[in-house]
């Protein structure tokens, strides 16, 4: 019974005790379970990308119609053949406020993560801890003085102060993140540099970020996902010119009528660059997810 | 938090040797001038947090305490705890608290041991278990709106929707041609959101428990192995005493994303049906009613309710952080 559980490979000796080719059927059996639940969990997606291809009547029927022609009917649509709302705008400002908070929260992360990391300052873990509780402030608890404050500035439907807004929602978790990738840099090369009289700004882009770049790689396309994602801030400060894609989605679906295959395709289509992003993060993501806590 | 202070380095440098460190730099003390060099970094990130973080939060406090409704702005008065008592007593708030409280415990109750069961599957090597893996990771990666949306309009849909559709076809193999075609949102609204957050959220509790599966010492294992230990003690007595950070982990991010739930209710139910969270009220009573001054107050109770989780979350991710920086 002991050795059943070892299902670890253990090469490839010719004649099994049974004891071990029992283990392996189990461990065989377990796969097929294993496999049984992935497909489940990715089942409603894959139902989502069939009724992406089918025609209006042929996504509303029941019982489902599995087979039925495939068309490229409901993206066509969705991107505004037979006078929908343009998509575009929307998909443009999720792509700019992603970017652009990304590209921000690397470059405040970068040196913060270097003075925690590799010059940390003194008591670095109580600042790493003040940047993880901001994160656990709930967004509803400053929502409605961010909301005044872009009323009385002029600032409301600005896709800059959605900008803003996701720099901060993912600074603590960048920090978290890139304070984990470069505490692997070695200081003896960043010392070598320093001898040689390299500043601050020179070390960073020349030495740490090509050698944690795989890191920082990662922590990019999480902050990327998390501001795709997000929708409170976005429908309350945002309203026609500065609307996000996922806003845009929701506003999509109360105008049509027979609209399952378009709103299955608009939903393909934006949650792309997220499922895109992900998987090519996906070595790194609980990492990012738990805030650097699990490796 | 203590031990890994003291595991930084330049943290033997204490107040008290600062006077001293200007003339002996030599010994590695930093002088004042190098302690703000090492600090610069670091102020760009801080000062940015505060001021879009700190700063609003305390502006919610303040407008708490007025009695200010936006659609008659020349009534605002300072109205102290007045608001306060509302929320505490206005039956439409308690219950969102209510809903609030058993749609966090119910997601991720059902999502951590759903998680668990298929870390402890994928665990094992199998073929495709790569492939597996990304296949289980999918929902996460859907963005949370479009989840939201595909649970209610092609998977519940009481007409078209892929559960009642499948049903018909399941029953017409019976030779029921007229199964029942239960309105799965109207007839449980809470359950509905909470199918959908599960189903979004059991990934992540996978990702971070699978983690911990992975990081217990080969040779403990070896060791209870030799000692006759069967599947059940080994899981018992190794496997989760060493999981039960990770479980405490998930159980609290988990907590702590699920609490500010937004999109799920406001797409599938638009806070219907009593599944009404207090985010989604603080928004209406905000966006719809414009009581600035009781959202503020059903705001900051938000606050109260995350900071009692998340100073138990922190004390988790700390133990962790600790053992990661001691092992370095």
């Amino acid at each position: 019974m002991t050795a059943l559980t070892t299902a670890r490979p253990s090469g490839r000796e010719a004649p099994l005790p049974p004891a071990a080719r029992k283990a392996r059927r189990r461990s065989a059996r377990l796969g097929v379970v294993a496999w049984c639940a992935g497909i489940v969990f990715c089942l409603p997606v894959a139902w989502m990308v069939l009724t992406s291809l089918h025609s209006e009547p042929d996504a509303a029927t029941n019982p489902p119609s599995l087979g039925a022609a495939l068309t490229l009917d409901g993206y066509k649509r969705f991107f505004g053949a037979g006078g929908g709302a343009d998509p575009w705008p929307s998909l443009i400002n999720s792509t700019t406020a992603s970017l652009c908070s990304t590209a921000l929260v690397l470059a405040l992360a970068l040196p913060a993560a270097y003075a925690l990391s590799i010059r940390p300052v003194r008591k670095w873990t109580d600042v790493m801890f003040f940047f993880l509780s901001t994160k656990m402030l709930p967004v509803v608890a400053g929502l409605l003085p961010i909301y005044l404050f872009a009323k009385n500035a002029g600032m409301l439907d600005n896709i800059w102060l959605l900008v803003i807004l996701y720099t901060s929602m993912n600074l603590p978790i960048a920090v978290w993140m890139l304070q984990s990738f470069l505490a692997d840099v070695p200081v003896s090369i960043i010392e070598a540099a320093q001898v040689d009289g390299a500043r601050l700004p020179t070390i960073l882009t020349r030495i740490v970020a090509p050698i944690a770049a795989p890191g920082i790689a990662a922590t990019a396309l999480i902050c990327f996902i998390f501001s795709w994602n997000e929708m409170l801030f976005a429908r309350v400060l945002t309203g026609v010119t500065a609307q996000t894609a996922p806003v845009f989605l929701t506003g999509f679906v109360t105008s049509q009528g027979l609209f399952l295959a378009q709103l299955c395709a608009a939903s393909v289509v934006v949650s792309l660059p997220v499922l895109a992003a992900g998987f090519a993060a996906q070595d790194k993501l609980v990492q990012g997810l738990s805030l650097g806590a699990v490796k | 938090m203590t031990t890994s202070v003291s595991a930084s380095p330049p943290a033997a440098a204490t107040p008290r040797h600062t006077a001293q460190a200007k003339h002996s730099k030599r010994n590695g003390q930093p002088s004042a001038a190098r302690a703000w060099a090492t600090r610069a970094p670091l102020l760009p990130a801080l000062v940015f947090l505060i001021a879009v973080t700190q700063l609003p939060f305390v502006a919610t406090l303040v407008i708490s305490l007025f009695d200010w409704n936006s659609l008659n702005p020349d009534a605002r008065s300072l109205s102290w705890f007045e608001n306060y008592k509302t929320v505490a007593t206005d039956p439409a708030m308690r219950e969102s608290v209510f809903t609030t409280m058993l749609l966090t415990a119910s997601v991720v109750v059902a999502s951590v041991v759903l998680g668990l069961l298929l870390a402890l599957l994928m665990d094992r090597t199998f073929r495709g278990r790569g492939f597996v893996r990304t296949l289980l990771i999918t929902p996460f990666l859907l963005v949370p709106i479009s989840a939201a949306l595909l649970w209610k309009h092609v998977l519940y849909n009481p007409e078209y929707g892929l559960f009642n559709g499948a049903w018909t076809w399941v029953a017409g193999l019976f030779g029921d041609d007229t199964p029942t075609q239960p309105d799965w949102i109207s007839n449980s609204p809470l359950l509905a959101v909470e199918g959908a957050l599960v189903w979004q959220w059991t990934p992540f509790m996978m990702l971070i428990l699978l983690a911990g599966l992975q990081s217990r010492p080969p040779d403990v294992m070896e060791a209870a192995r030799l000692d006759g230990a069967s599947e059940w003690q080994m899981f018992r007595y190794v496997t989760l005493p060493h999981l039960r950070r990770y479980l405490e982990l998930g159980v609290l991010l988990g907590s702590i994303y699920i609490v500010q739930n937004f999109d799920a209710v406001f797409t599938i139910t638009s806070g219907g049906l009593g599944t009404a969270n207090l985010p989604y009220t603080i928004y209406q009573t905000f966006y719809q009613a414009h009581e600035y001054g009781l959202a503020s107050a059903a705001g900051v109770l938000v606050v109260i309710g995350t900071i009692v989780i998340a100073t138990f979350a922190l004390r988790v991710v700390s133990s962790l952080f600790n053992e990661e920086v001691n092992r370095r």
